[in-house]
């Protein structure tokens, strides 16, 4: 098998377990294009990338940007916030006027939950979902497979918990689907207003106590907390959040055995996660960043394969 | 093998030539102290660490340095064909800028692989020169004005022929073949 089952990538949850691996596989040989002195290979120099952006980000974008430039790609670069979607067009528009200029995939964040599946609907182009809402970020999920699969070796039989905001959280769901496909057990963990109702028919068991939690844990997975989704109060305070669901170096260091921390990014430090524990030798959140890219390169890659 | 294929080396005949490849390597190298070899994957690869046991076993100062490249992001058929094409381990731990290069393939066609392969190396520095040393030439079949320096065996043969190289490594045997079609 060396094609993927799906045309676009719109979550984790069309995903079956080979296209994850063949990803996996793919983005073996691209962590070592990027490191060479020479980072670029031509794969994809006769394709135009799109990466439209109606929500902020950073670190996906930049990542989806050098993954794209990595592998020849020319790119066009939007963002909502100074575009004409505040005049009133609708996102279909927006896109088909993009499309006119030639453009092959479409790399889309978007703040309403299955907006990368409408438009995969509605244009001739392959989209790349970078965040939908709080539905799913399935490159997200995906490096973060990825990097357990590097330390570990096997993502079968290990146990994984999400700390955090869960119901806000498009990354927990993609990991959710990721990690189960996987063959990893998960469990979410934190205050149950942050945690959907639907949860256990993902098959995925509620913690509340953390340090039980990370006692029973390979790998911890810290979210943010996302205040620019919350349209009410979810718990009392940010600081009684912290000192329930924080992890410092004191919680870290009193566990049964040596767990390892992950975190998605943007950190809040001293909430959801101490400077300490960031900065510590058992995270592994700048490899995170890193084997984003090597993902996003092969996502991109297996997808053009499937361009007439 | 059906009738009509042939035994273009046999083993005996499949040692000799990589013996003779070595010694041509010789001539021209020196002591190998600047040079390196490097293998296209996958099957030039095999060709590569041969000749360089043979080297080493004709002197031990022979020892030189050697890698493997992967070429497939470096391909101009990509998205030409039904599936995407799978990639191989690229194993170059050094740099190449200022070195003396040989390009090993086990069979040069039609030279679009070693055109990607002189694209892909680039990667790794500027070389002081680059050869190409190849097992089988299929002679009148190029697309590319691409020329091996070291070459095993010139074969003539027509398009839908089929050159096979098979290694003791992975195949149980050293030899090659010509596969020729049934109705042609």
């Amino acid at each position: 098998m060396s094609k993927l089952s799906v045309n676009h990538l719109l979550g984790i949850r069309y995903l079956t377990a080979t296209d994850i691996n063949l990803i996996f596989e793919t983005a073996d040989h691209f962590k070592e294009v990027i490191n060479r002195p020479i980072k670029k290979v031509p794969s994809l120099r006769d394709l135009t990338i799109a990466n439209l952006f109606f929500e902020n980000s950073t670190r996906t974008k930049l990542s989806f940007e050098i993954a794209e430039k990595r592998l020849s790609a020319d790119i066009l670069n939007f963002s909502s916030s100074n575009s004409s979607v505040t005049k009133g067009e609708t996102l279909i528009d927006t896109v088909n006027n993009i499309l006119s200029m030639k453009v092959d995939m479409v790399v889309m964040r978007h703040p309403n939950p299955g907006a990368a599946d409408f438009l995969s609907k509605h244009v001739d182009a392959k989209i790349v979902n970078a965040g939908d809402g709080a539905h799913e970020h399935p490159t997200q999920a995906l490096l973060d497979s990825f990097s357990i699969r590097e330390k570990y070796g096997n993502l079968k039989g290990k146990n994984v918990v999400i700390v955090g905001d869960i119901l806000h959280s498009r990354v927990a769901l993609s990991n959710i689907f990721c990690l189960k496909k996987l063959g990893a057990n998960v469990k979410v963990c934190g205050p149950l207003t942050l945690i959907p109702k639907y949860i256990s028919s993902l098959g995925v068991e509620v913690v509340t106590d953390l340090k039980k939690a990370l006692n029973w844990c390979d790998v911890a997975m810290m979210l943010r907390i996302q205040l620019e989704r919350q349209d009410m109060k979810f718990f009392p305070s940010l600081r009684e959040y912290s000192m329930l669901y924080g992890l410092d170096k004191q919680l870290l260091d009193s566990l049964d055995k040596e767990i390892t921390v992950m975190h998605p990014g943007p950190i809040n430090r001293g909430v959801e996660i101490t400077s300490d524990v960031a900065d510590s030798k058992q995270s592994i959140i700048l490899e995170q960043v890193q084997n984003g890219v090597a993902i996003r390169m092969a996502v991109l890659y297996l997808l053009a394969g499937k361009i007439e | 093998m059906k009738h009509n294929d042939r035994i273009i080396l046999d083993s005996t005949q499949f040692d000799l030539t990589i013996k003779r490849l070595a010694h041509q390597l010789i001539e021209n190298h020196n002591d190998f102290s600047n040079t390196i070899i490097i293998g296209l994957q996958p099957r030039g690869t095999f060709l590569a660490n041969r000749v360089k046991a043979v080297l080493k076993s004709i002197d031990k100062k022979y020892n030189i340095q050697s890698g493997s490249l992967d070429v497939t992001f470096y391909r101009d058929d990509y998205r030409r064909q039904d599936n995407p094409l799978v990639p191989n381990k690229t194993e170059m731990n050094f740099d190449i800028e200022d070195k003396n290069v040989v390009l090993v393939d086990d069979v040069l066609f039609t030279g679009r692989t070693i055109r990607s392969g002189l694209d892909a190396m680039l990667a790794f520095g500027r070389p002081k020169k680059v050869e190409l040393l190849v097992l089988i030439n299929r002679r009148y079949e190029r697309h590319l004005p691409i020329q091996a320096d070291y070459i095993g065996k010139n074969v003539h043969t027509i398009v839908s022929e089929r050159a096979k190289v098979s290694w003791e490594e992975t195949d149980g045997e050293d030899k090659v073949i010509l596969y020729t079609p049934e109705n042609e």
